[in-house]
């Protein structure tokens, strides 16, 4: 449990965001010319790190906009908030 | 050789004011080299170790665990053994393990307090009662007991349930499993410790695995708190720190690492003989045998590492303990805590070989591990000992996700994950 500064409302309550899982996942340019393998690299396979990770919320009890974030999961302590097509500003 | 435990035993170590028991397992220091090693002393570690010497002959083996064993999800969750799952799968693999836990405290010479008190599923909707309905007939194919109990039934086996049809979910029915029930968690972690530990097992504590070392396509050891440990074969049995680990070799698992919350309250007198469990509110009560009720939550639904979880997830889950048992109102919770569960997309778990020779993954149990705890470490074993799966775990390998056969227990297996 913990607040989040969304960039379009201010600082507001988790549980009125959505988790999107994490960032920076690019949806294939050719989906057709896939092979098996990286389609489960796509849908399935997760860094999942214990650390900074880069994520994707949405802010589904208020302004409904989805934008990015760079939280600590070992604590949930958020280190950067940054709109969608942004660059990461952490590594 | 390990003293049996028995009443004579008892007796005897009551003449010395109980000072004199033998230690249930040692406190090795790591060797240079093992046949194989277990990364994470839970339920499921210990017993893969407990197999493996036993029906595989490989005793030296070690267990290394980052904390204390039975410290992580073994000790946090809510203890409910049952098999009714929808898919042919998961019934073979759960039925595998609850019939293990028959006989378990014999086998091990240790009590676990297996409890055969039944699990009772409940419909809200008539949504759940098809749901519920169509999964006893399946576990009924697969020679699993399952009963279809109707409203009133279901107040007959539980009455402190309330069946009014004029609240938020009304009871209109449930499915009941007489064969299912609980465990004492801590018992059946030191169980299989002093089990696996009497043929020779080494289980090292407050040893945490820093780095895989490789060579090419196979793994030569484990980087340690404790130094380095040669081995040819790795069983990574970590729970929601299984990505950690297989980060170590750059191997990415469909896995989402969540806080899953439990609590217990005050001790009472004995009040619901039975486990209940709810699909749509997501609730889950039992009750100990020191009297607490044990109260089962959701999960957080974002990734976390914290063993704590939020508020809001316990708030939900005791409004709707509450509308379903006004008796509890006045109940104070006494403890509540997290455990951090890994979920696969299928809510089924990954008993696999890796590309990696040498490297064996028991993960993405999620929310449900605890149930099969026993069958889990045995099938595990056969899988490192074989360099094969058995084929009950055979469905459950890593390759499904780039195959597309998963095993999707995402709403079948009574439960919301």
């Amino acid at each position: 449990m913990f607040l989040i500064n969304c960039p379009y409302c201010g600082e507001r309550d988790q549980s009125e965001f959505t988790a999107g899982g994490e960032a920076h996942i690019v949806r294939p340019k050719q989906p057709t010319e896939l092979s098996d393998d990286q389609w489960a690299e796509f849908l399935f396979m997760r860094k999942n790190i214990k650390g900074v990770q880069l994520e994707r919320w949405n802010h589904a009890h208020g302004c409904r906009k989805w934008f990015n974030m760079a939280r600590d999961t070992s604590n949930d302590r958020i280190h950067a908030v940054y709109k969608m097509g942004e660059k990461p500003p952490i590594k | 050789m390990k003293n049996k435990y028995s009443i004579f035993s008892l007796i005897k170590n009551a003449f010395s004011y109980h000072e004199n028991w033998q230690r249930a397992w040692r406190d090795p220091e790591p060797k240079n080299e093992y046949d194989a090693v277990i990364i994470g002393g839970g339920g499921h570690g210990l017993a893969t170790a407990y197999y493996l010497a036993k029906k595989h002959n490989m005793s030296n083996i070690a267990v290394v665990e980052k904390g204390w064993i039975g410290g992580g999800n073994t000790g946090r969750n809510t203890t409910i053994i049952r098999s009714n799952y929808l898919w042919d799968a998961s019934a073979g693999l759960y039925d595998h393990a609850l019939k293990i836990w028959e006989g378990l405290s014999q086998e091990l010479n240790y009590n676990v307090m297996f409890s055969q008190r039944g699990v009772m599923n409940l419909a809200h909707n008539l949504q759940d009662v098809r749901d519920l309905k169509r999964r006893t007939h399946a576990n009924r194919l697969n020679n699993i007991d399952a009963v279809w109990l109707n409203t009133e039934e279901v107040k007959k086996f539980c009455p402190i349930i309330n069946t009014s049809q004029d609240i938020r979910y009304p009871v209109l029915g449930g499915t009941l499993q007489r064969r299912a029930g609980t465990a004492r968690h801590d018992a059946v972690a030191w169980g299989y410790a002093r089990g696996a530990d009497a043929m020779g097992v080494d289980i090292i504590q407050n040893c945490e695995v820093k780095g895989i070392k490789r060579n090419g396509d196979s793994v030569e050891g484990i980087e340690t708190t404790k130094g380095f440990i040669k081995t040819k074969k790795i069983g990574v049995v970590a729970a929601g720190h299984s990505s950690v680990i297989a980060n170590m070799v750059d191997l990415k698992l469909p896995l989402e690492s969540k806080p899953l919350q439990a609590l217990v309250s005050e001790p009472v007198k004995p009040i619901i003989d039975t486990v209940v469990m709810s699909n749509a509110v997501h609730a889950y009560v039992s009750q100990s045998d020191k009297g607490e009720l044990v109260i089962g939550a959701g999960t957080d639904a974002y990734v976390s590492y914290t063993q704590r979880g939020s508020h809001d997830v316990v708030e939900g889950t005791l409004k709707a303990i509450l509308e379903l048992y006004p008796i509890f109102s006045r109940m104070k919770m006494l403890r509540q805590w997290g455990g951090i569960v890994d979920i696969c997309p299928d809510a089924s778990p990954i008993i696999s070989k890796t590309h990696i020779k040498g490297l064996y993954f028991n993960c993405g149990w999620g929310t449900g591990g605890f149930k099969a705890t026993p069958g889990s470490g045995d099938l595990f074993a056969h899988t490192i000992a074989n360099d094969e799966p058995h084929k009950l775990n055979a469905d459950f390998n890593i390759n499904r996700f780039v195959s597309g056969d998963l095993v999707d227990e995402h709403g079948a297996a009574a439960v919301a994950h």
